[in-house]
């Protein structure tokens, strides 16, 4: 009985995401240039919320230096675009590399020397603070005021050179999107899955249950921070301007870490959605603010609203929608 | 003859600040035997455990299961070894489900979900959990919550289980029911159990072998009924009997 629930419930998932799927395919042929490019700010923000949340809602550990790895694949990417006119699919390559590394390098270096929990947390601030500090006096990058891509006018999207149109970058953003979340469904019905959330609720216990925690926590923090480099190079070449305090800067962090709290920790769908009402809550709230002439009106709103859906939906807002469209509870 | 007791521990010392905790201990446990490690509170047995499990390291002393050194290893290296541990305190993993957590376990035979999934419904179904299967480990009641600790140990499929006050907290019949299911347990799976426990009646009913210390040392061992007569023992446990009685 029990299993023919699940599997009804596992059609709706199903449905649910295909029609989740087919509405964004199809949404920039109806969408505006505004909307577009105000859903491209949604689905960075959902691709980097999944890439936060694997490390964060699943394996549990704490980063709220997520800045870092945005950084150095949007700088790594376009410096070398700049600089030897390489490809930004190539550039991207080194710097989901380079990001990777600085990702094991931390956590190897906290976890090995028993810096867990907030102190890791701290941590990963401190390294994306002195990362932003060193590209501000990082000539080859333009220091402080700011390092440029050469902007082009073309008359058609070039998607091997990452140039064209807010609609191509949504197109990329998406698949994006939706090959983490089938990466981290994939990853959670495995073993290092399972580990993860094992490790999340109980380092000691987990150990006992013989798990190599260093390793599997060493290897979420270096696939969190891989992907999240991704995101950081398709910015570069999107907004064709990067500098240090906006690409390393702890606002940044923040911003990365919000959708997924309010879309649900832990949960597949969590990140999309946070990131779907959080942005458009925004974006909403700056044209009101500008409307009504009010300064400042943005912030008291948007604040005023985490703190409501915070206080009412501690586990976020993925869970209790999930329950309300009786969605099943492991697809999703 | 002398056949090499599967679990050997020799002359284990621990010391905490100004503490001896564990003081010269050496005992064995045979292979597909129950021995029960006993001794009042303090006594110095969660300590022996998480020595044998690697929570700790010693000062002194061996630790050899089938003959290997494993004294120091890491956890995961001594649940490799095949040692399989429950926490006196229990800690499930709360948020995940019963089948989940004791797949964890599972999962340290196999790399394969399928495999790992069966093999935690075949132990979920010897331990009496089948029914809990899809509840949150945290909606549990304590007696299950400890059962639970044990299946995800079982799941790794160790040579030797420690149980560490498993019955505790539970009633009579749970006692009987779960004295049952680990001498089955151990019966048909050749599985070596050492349990520490404070409820004498699963002790004396399961235990082959008793092995009791007191302040850190050994102070008898020998079968339940040897143990329960030896005045050492009796004394530690109810003080020593006024001389006219």
């Amino acid at each position: 009985m029990n299993l023919l629930i699940s599997s009804t419930m596992q059609r709706r998932s199903a449905m649910a995401l295909a029609f989740f799927v087919a509405v964004m395919l199809v949404l920039p042929l109806f969408a505006g240039n505004y909307v577009v490019s105000m859903l491209v700010v949604v689905l960075f923000s959902a691709y980097v919320g999944q890439a936060w949340n694997l490390m964060m809602g699943y394996a549990g550990q704490l980063s709220l230096g997520h800045a870092l790895y945005v950084g150095l694949g949007a700088y790594i990417s376009g410096a070398l675009f700049v600089h030897y006119g390489l490809p930004p699919w190539i550039g991207m390559l080194a710097g989901m590399a380079a990001a990777g590394l600085a990702g094991v390098v931390i956590a190897a270096l906290s976890f090995r020397f028993g810096v867990t929990g907030v102190y890791f947390a701290l941590l990963t601030i401190a390294f994306a603070e002195f990362t932003r500090i060193a590209f501000n006096h990082f000539a080859w990058v333009g220091g402080s005021s700011g390092l440029y891509l050469p902007v082009v006018t073309l008359t058609r999207d070039d998607i091997v050179h990452l140039r064209g149109s807010p609609t191509m970058f949504y197109y990329v953003l998406l698949a994006l999107t939706l090959a983490a979340l089938a990466l981290s469904h994939l990853l959670l019905g495995r073993r290092v899955g399972f580990y993860w959330r094992a490790i999340r609720e109980d380092q000691e216990a987990a150990q006992a249950a013989g798990i190599d925690v260093f390793r599997y926590k060493v290897a979420a923090v270096a696939l969190s921070a891989t992907m999240t480099a991704i995101a950081g190079a398709l910015m570069a070449f999107y907004d064709n301007n990067l500098y240090p305090d906006t690409a390393f800067g702890i606002s940044r962090s923040i911003d990365i870490i919000t959708a997924p709290i309010i879309g649900g920790l832990g949960t597949l769908f969590g990140p999309i959605l946070g990131a779907f009402v959080l942005t458009m809550l925004s974006e909403t709230m700056t044209s009101l603010s500008a409307n009504l002439g009010v300064n400042g009106l943005k912030q008291w709103i948007y604040g005023a609203t985490l703190l409501v859906i915070v206080m009412l939906q501690p586990a976020g807002l993925w869970p209790w929608l999930k329950t309300l469209l009786r969605l099943d509870e492991g697809k999703l | 003859m002398s056949v090499r007791p599967l679990l050997e521990v020799e002359g284990l010392c621990k010391r905490f600040g100004g503490l001896q905790a564990v003081d010269a201990v050496s005992f064995g446990v045979p292979h597909g035997a129950i021995v029960g490690l006993i001794g009042p509170n303090g006594a110095g047995k969660t300590t022996i455990f998480n020595l044998i499990a690697g929570a700790l390291r010693c000062d002194a002393g061996a630790i050899r299961l089938d003959g290997v050194d494993i004294a120091g290893l890491r956890p995961d290296l001594a649940c490799g070894a095949g040692i399989g541990r429950t926490f006196q305190v229990v800690r499930p993993f709360n948020a995940l489900t019963v089948l989940d957590n004791v797949m964890v376990g599972a999962f340290k035979r196999t790399r394969s979900t399928v495999a790992a999934r069966r093999a935690a419904w075949e132990i979920l179904e010897r331990l009496g959990l089948a029914d809990k299967a899809g509840a949150t480990a945290s909606n549990l009641t304590l007696p299950e919550r400890k059962r639970l600790e044990a299946a995800r140990a079982l799941a790794t499929g160790p040579k030797l289980l420690l149980l560490d006050e498993v019955m505790a907290g539970l009633r009579p019949a749970e006692i009987d029911l779960t004295v049952g299911i680990f001498a089955e347990l151990s019966r048909e799976m050749g599985l070596a159990i050492l349990l520490t426990e404070h409820v004498m009646r699963a002790v004396m009913a399961l235990s082959q072998h008793i092995v009791v210390v007191h302040h850190g040392q050994k102070i008898c061992e020998g079968t339940p009924e040897k143990v329960a007569r030896d005045p050492q023992v009796i004394a530690c446990y109810l003080g020593t009997a006024p001389t006219k009685a």
